[in-house]
C-alpha cells in the first residue's frame, strides 16, 4: 500500500483503525521526499528527526489507548514564515536565513496538541510577497504537475508538497490570493479563512489587516480538516474572534436550492486570452445548475477597484511590517557600515529581494506626507466600499462563484519581469481579502493539461456553506 | 508691553499598570537587562499586540482628572521610524483619534487662578533604553520596551517659567491622586520637553519654535525656559531669529545645546494599527472608572476650605498631595481645631519635610502622636516651645510625645506657689531690669522671662510667668 497517496482523511482512518500506525505514515513520506524533492523544491527545511520523534509519540499514545487529536499522525507542511520554536524560520529571504524563532506561533501550538507531525518548512515567495515563488532566496518551486510551470505562490512550497504528496496536508498565508492560486495552480483544494479564524501568532505578517493562514488537502475534505485542526480563538491575537473554529458535517451536502452569485464585473474584467478557461468555468456553472443550484447574476460596482485597492493597503503595510527587520536585533547585518543610518541601509539594501524592496518602496510612498490622502487614506475607505457590496450580495445569496485566476499556471521567468501582469492575476483573490470573507479553490478541470481552479467565496464565518458546497461539487464530479 | 513668551510642554508619563501595554511582561522599573521581555515587546517576527486593559483605563483616570473629552472609539496607530531601542520600526501610538481630547488644569499664580488647556492625551508604548559604553558601543536593554505612557499636551497657555513650574507640580499631583504612575522624574517616570518662543505685539515679531528635551527635573526645565526665553529675546533685539531647532539642556554648561534642525515636518507615516482592533468605551465602564476615581484635588481643595474653614493657600498646601491631606484630616479626627492644627502642619511638619527634601509618606510621626503632642500644647502641659522642640526629638526617634516629655521630664510647671517664688527671687536679683521695664523699655520683660525659663529648662507656664511679673513689678 502507498500510503503517502492517500487523502490525510484516509490516513487518519486507517490510524484509528490501527490499520497503519503514525510512523508508517510519515517513512511513506519521507520515501516520497526523497524521490521527487530533487525536482520539485518545495522545501525549504525537512525536519526528519522530530517529525520522526513525535510519530514515535503519537504510537505510544496509541498503544496506551489514549484519545487522539484530529491531525493524529499526519505529516504537515508549513510555510517558513510560520513560526516554529527552534526550528529556523526563513520567510524565504536572506534576511532570516539563519534566524531560529524561540517560539511557537498558535497553529503550530495547535498542530502539536492535536497530535500532527509537523514534517518541515516549505518554500514560498520572499515575505509571501508574490504569486509563483520565483522570488525565494531558496530557489524556484516547480509545480508537481508539469514540471516546466510555477506552482503558484505565494505558498508554492506548501501547495506542491501536497500536489507532490510530500505532506499529507499543509498550510500557507493568504494575503491576496497565496492560499487559493497556487492551490488552482497544482490542482488542489486551497482554503483562506474568515478574517479572525485562524490566529496569526507567530506569522510573519506581509498586510496584517488582509492575512490569513490558509489550508491545503488534495481533497476537500483535507482541508477542511487542516482548517479544523488549526482554527479557534487565540487571546494572543487581538484579530482573533471568538466566532472561530469549524465543526459542522460534510455527508448531507447538496448543491440543491443553493443561492449561488456570479458578480458581472468579472464577465467584463477579465484579462484576454482565456477562453478555453471561460469554457471550463461555464461548464462548471451549468453543472451547479443541473444540481439544482440557483445562479443569478449580481453586480459589485466596486470590485472594478480592488486591485488598486489592494496593492495600496497591502504595500503600506508591508512597508511597517517589515520595518522590524532593521539588521539591530536579529536577522541579517550587513559588514559594510560606519554610521547607524548605513547598518540599517546596508542591511536592508543587501538582504531583501526585489520584490521585497519594490512593495517596500510603495507602501512607504503610499503612507507618506502629503501622498497619504490620496493613496491610504482613500484605499481605506473603497475597501469599506467593496465590503459594503459583498454584504449586500450576501443578504440574499449563500456563495459567490469565480475562477481562483484568471490565468494558466505559467512558466518560469515568463511574468515574474512584468509586475503589473503579475498583480492583475490577483484579481479574483484580492477582493475576499479586502473584505475579510472566506473562500476556497477546487480544481474544476484542465486546460492544456494544467489545473483550472474555481473560486467559491462566502460570507465572513460562514465556512460551513463554502466547504459543504465544495465538497457536493466534488462528489458530483467524481 | 514688551515680550510674551509662549509656552507649550509635553509630558510623558509612565503608567504603573501591572503588566506592559501590548504582552504580559510584568511592568517593573529596574530589574536585570533583558528580562522583562518575550517575543512581542522584542518584535519579533509574528508576535502580536492585545491591549491591556488597565492601561486604557489608567488612561481614561488621566482624561478625567484633566477634565477631557474621553474617545468613545479607542483606535492605534503605527509611528514609523528607525531606532534602535525601537523593536518593531514603528511605535504603537495614536495620531489623530487620540483617548483623550481637550481638556485643562488650573494653577494658582499671584493674580489668582490661572487656566491651561490641554490639546489632548494620548496613550503610546515607551521604547528600550540605550546604553552607551566607554569604548564606543552601545548595548540595549529592552525591559521598557512596552511599558504604557501617556503622553499630554498642552496648549502654548504657559507664559513664564514660573507658570511651567506651578503646572507641572500640579500635573505631578495630580497623577499621583489618581494613583496611575509614581511620577519620578529621576527614574524617568515623568519626562518633559518643552516648546518655547517668544512675541512682540506692537513690534510684530516672533521667534521661532525651539523644542528643548533632555530635562531631567523641575528646576531644569524652569532653568532652560529662563534661559530659552533670554536667547530668544537677545536674538529678535539683535534682528535676527531662533531656528526651529531640537535643543537639550546641558546641566553642566547651564545652558541649551543644539541637538538638531527641524527641516519640515518630521513624517512618521502614521497607519492605522490594524493588529489592535477598536476598543469601544462603554458608558458604564466610563461611568465606573469615574466612581472608582479618588477625589481629585481641586475637589479636595474646595472641600478643605468648607469642611475646615482653611483658606485658599492653605488648602491647596494642604492638599498638594493625597498623603498630606490624609495625614491633615486624620489629625484632626483628634485635634478637632484647624486652625491650630494647619499652623503646625503647615509649619514644622512642612519645613521638615522641605529640609529634609522627603515626602510625607517618610515621615516617623504617626497622626496619632503628632495630634496628642497638639494636644498637649494645647491643654497647656506643655508650653509652645517645648511642643517644637518635642517636635524635632519625634522627628528623630520617632517616639511618641508622651514618652519624650516623661524621659525628659518636661511637663509645664503651672504651679502658682513656686513659680512666684521663683519670680520674686529673679526680681530681687535684677532691680535693673525693673528700672529699665519702668523707664519703658518692655524689652526688659523678655529678659527676665528669659532667666526663669532657664533656671526652669523653659519648663515654666509662659503665661502664668508673664502675669506674674508684670504684677510684680507694678507692686515694686
Ligand atoms: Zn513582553
Amino acid at each position: 500500500m502507498d500510503i503517502a497517496k492517500l487523502k490525510a482523511w484516509e490516513m487518519r482512518e486507517k490510524l484509528l483503525k490501527k490499520e497503519i500506525s503514525s510512523t508508517e505514515i510519515l517513512k511513506s513520506h519521507l520515501e516520497v521526499i526523497d524521490s521527487v524533492e530533487m525536482d520539485i523544491n518545495a522545501f525549504i527545511t525537512v525536519d526528519r528527526e522530530n517529525a520522526m520523534e513525535t510519530a514515535k509519540l503519537v504510537d505510544e499514545k496509541i498503544a496506551r489507548g489514549e484519545s487522539l487529536g484530529v491531525l493524529a499522525g499526519l505529516p504537515i507542511g508549513l510555510k517558513d514564515n510560520i513560526m516554529t520554536k527552534d526550528l529556523r524560520t526563513t520567510c524565504a529571504s536572506k534576511m532570516l536565513e539563519n534566524f531560529i524563532p524561540p517560539f511557537d506561533a498558535t497553529v503550530v501550538r495547535n498542530i502539536r496538541r492535536e497530535d500532527g507531525i509537523i514534517l518541515g518548512k516549505t518554500n514560498l515567495d520572499e515575505f509571501a510577497m508574490g504569486g509563483s515563488t520565483e522570488t525565494s532566496y531558496f530557489g524556484n518551486t516547480k509545480n508537481p504537475k508539469n514540471l516546466e510551470v510555477v506552482p503558484g505562490g505565494s505558498s508554492g512550497g506548501s501547495a506542491a508538497a501536497v500536489a507532490a504528496n510530500e505532506v499529507a496536508i499543509s498550510l500557507g498565508s493568504d494575503t491576496g490570493g497565496s492560499v487559493r492560486q497556487p492551490a488552482s495552480y497544482c490542482g488542489i483544494v486551497g482554503i483562506k479563512p474568515t478574517y479572525g479564524m485562524v490566529s496569526r501568532y507567530g506569522v510573519m505578517p506581509m498586510s496584517n489587516s488582509l492575512d490569513q493562514v490558509g489550508q491545503f488537502g488534495r481533497d476537500v475534505r483535507d482541508a477542511y480538516l487542516m482548517l479544523k485542526g488549526v482554527s479557534g480563538f487565540d487571546p494572543l491575537d487581538g484579530t482573533s474572534s471568538h466566532k472561530s473554529g469549524v465543526n459542522f458535517e460534510l455527508e448531507n451536502a447538496s448543491l440543491k436550492g443553493l443561492k449561488i452569485a456570479l458578480p458581472i464585473e468579472y464577465r467584463d474584467l477579465r484579462v484576454t486570452g482565456d477562453e478555453k478557461i471561460r469554457e471550463v468555468f461555464d461548464n462548471t456553472v451549468k453543472l451547479f445548475e443541473r444540481e439544482g443550484a440557483i445562479i443569478q447574476y449580481v453586480s459589485l460596482p466596486h470590485l472594478k477597484y480592488a486591485l488598486e485597492t489592494y496593492y495600496i493597503i497591502s504595500t503600506a503595510e508591508v512597508s511597517t511590517n517589515l520595518s522590524r527587520l532593521d539588521g539591530i536585533r536579529y536577522g541579517y547585518r550587513t559588514e559594510n557600515y560606519e554610521t547607524l543610518d548605513e547598518l540599517y541601509t546596508m542591511s536592508r539594501t543587501e538582504a531583501f529581494g526585489e520584490e521585497a524592496k519594490r512593495r517596500i518602496m510603495m507602501g512607504t510612498y503610499a503612507l507618506s506626507a502629503g501622498y497619504q490622502d490620496e493613496h491610504y487614506k482613500k484605499a481605506l475607505k473603497v475597501r469599506t466600499l467593496i465590503k459594503n457590496d459583498y454584504d449586500k450580495t450576501f443578504e440574499d445569496h449563500d456563495v459567490i462563484l469565480s475562477l481562483t485566476s484568471p490565468i494558466l499556471p505559467f512558466p518560469f521567468d515568463s511574468i515574474i519581469n512584468s509586475p503589473v501582469d503579475m498583480y492583475k492575476a490577483d484579481l479574483y483573490t484580492v477582493p475576499v481579502n479586502l473584505a475579510g470573507l472566506c473562500a476556497m479553490s477546487l480544481p474544476m478541470g484542465e486546460v492544456d493539461g494544467l489545473p483550472v481552479g474555481m473560486q467559491i467565496t462566502g460570507n465572513r464565518f460562514q465556512e460551513s456553506k463554502i466547504i459543504r458546497a465544495g465538497y457536493a461539487f466534488e462528489k458530483v464530479v467524481k | 508691553m514688551g515680550y510674551k513668551t509662549l509656552i507649550g510642554l509635553e509630558i510623558h508619563v509612565e503608567l504603573m499598570t501591572k503588566k506592559k501595554i501590548f504582552c504580559n511582561c510584568k511592568n517593573e522599573f529596574g530589574g536585570e537587562v533583558n528580562t522583562h521581555v518575550c517575543p512581542v515587546c522584542l518584535g519579533l517576527p509574528g508576535a502580536l499586540p492585545v491591549m491591556d486593559k488597565e492601561a486604557l483605563e489608567f488612561g481614561i483616570r488621566a482624561g478625567i482628572a484633566f477634565n477631557s473629552e474621553i474617545e468613545k472609539e479607542v483606535r492605534t496607530d503605527r509611528k514609523n521610524y528607525f531606532y534602535p531601542d525601537l523593536t518593531k520600526g514603528y511605535q504603537i501610538s495614536q495620531a489623530d483619534l487620540p483617548l483623550c481630547k481637550g481638556g485643562h488644569l488650573d494653577i494658582e499664580i499671584e493674580d489668582g487662578v490661572k487656566r491651561i488647556n490641554l490639546e489632548r492625551i494620548h496613550i503610546e508604548e515607551d521604547t528600550g533604553k540605550q546604553l552607551h559604553t566607554e569604548d564606543g558601543t552601545s548595548l540595549l536593554d529592552f525591559n521598557r520596551c512596552g511599558v504604557p505612557l501617556i503622553e499630554i499636551v498642552t496648549k502654548p497657555d504657559i507664559n513664564s517659567a514660573e507658570e511651567a513650574r506651578l503646572f507641572l507640580e500640579k500635573l505631578r499631583s495630580t497623577i499621583k491622586y489618581i494613583g496611575i504612575s509614581d511620577v519620578r522624574m529621576e527614574e524617568g517616570s515623568l519626562r518633559c520637553d518643552v516648546n518655547i518662543n517668544v512675541i512682540h505685539d506692537e513690534k510684530k515679531i516672533k521667534s521661532r519654535i525651539t523644542e528643548v528635551k533632555n530635562l531631567n527635573s523641575f528646576r531644569s526645565a524652569v532653568k532652560a525656559i529662563e534661559y530659552e526665553e533670554k536667547r530668544h529675546k537677545e536674538l529678535l533685539e539683535k534682528g535676527e531669529n531662533t531656528d526651529n531647532e531640537t535643543r537639550r539642556w546641558d546641566e553642566n554648561l547651564n545652558e541649551t545645546v543644539i541637538m538638531r534642525r527641524k527641516f519640515g515636518a518630521s513624517d512618521y507615516r502614521f497607519a492605522n494599527e490594524g493588529d489592535l482592533p477598536a476598543i469601544k468605551i462603554e458608558d458604564t465602564w466610563l461611568h465606573e472608572i469615574k466612581e472608582n476615581l479618588p477625589e481629585l484635588p481641586h475637589e479636595k481643595k474646595v472641600r478643605f476650605m468648607v469642611e475646615y474653614s482653611l483658606g485658599h493657600y492653605e488648602a491647596d498646601v494642604l492638599t498638594g498631595s493625597r498623603e498630606l491631606a490624609a495625614f491633615f484630616e486624620e489629625i484632626y479626627k483628634h485635634v478637632n481645631d484647624s486652625k491650630l492644627l494647619s499652623n503646625w502642619v503647615m509649619g514644622d511638619v512642612l519645613r521638615r519635610l522641605k529640609e529634609e527634601d522627603m515626602e510625607i509618606e517618610a515621615l516617623h510621626v504617626s497622626p496619632k502622636d503628632l495630634a496628642d503632642l497638639i494636644l498637649m500644647v494645647k491643654d497647656g502641659k506643655i508650653n509652645n516651645n517645648t511642643g517644637k522642640k518635642v517636635l524635632r526629638d519625634m522627628f528623630e526617634s520617632g517616639k511618641s510625645p508622651e514618652i519624650i516629655v516623661k524621659e525628659q521630664g518636661l511637663i509645664q510647671i503651672s504651679d502658682e506657689g513656686a513659680l512666684e517664688e521663683m519670680v520674686e527671687r529673679i526680681l530681687d536679683a535684677n532691680p535693673q531690669s525693673i528700672e529699665d521695664y519702668k523707664n519703658g523699655k518692655d524689652r526688659a520683660i523678655g529678659f527676665l522671662m528669659g532667666q526663669i525659663m532657664k533656671e526652669t529648662k523653659g519648663k515654666a507656664n509662659p503665661q502664668m510667668v508673664n502675669k506674674m511679673l508684670l504684677d510684680k513689678i507694678s507692686l515694686r
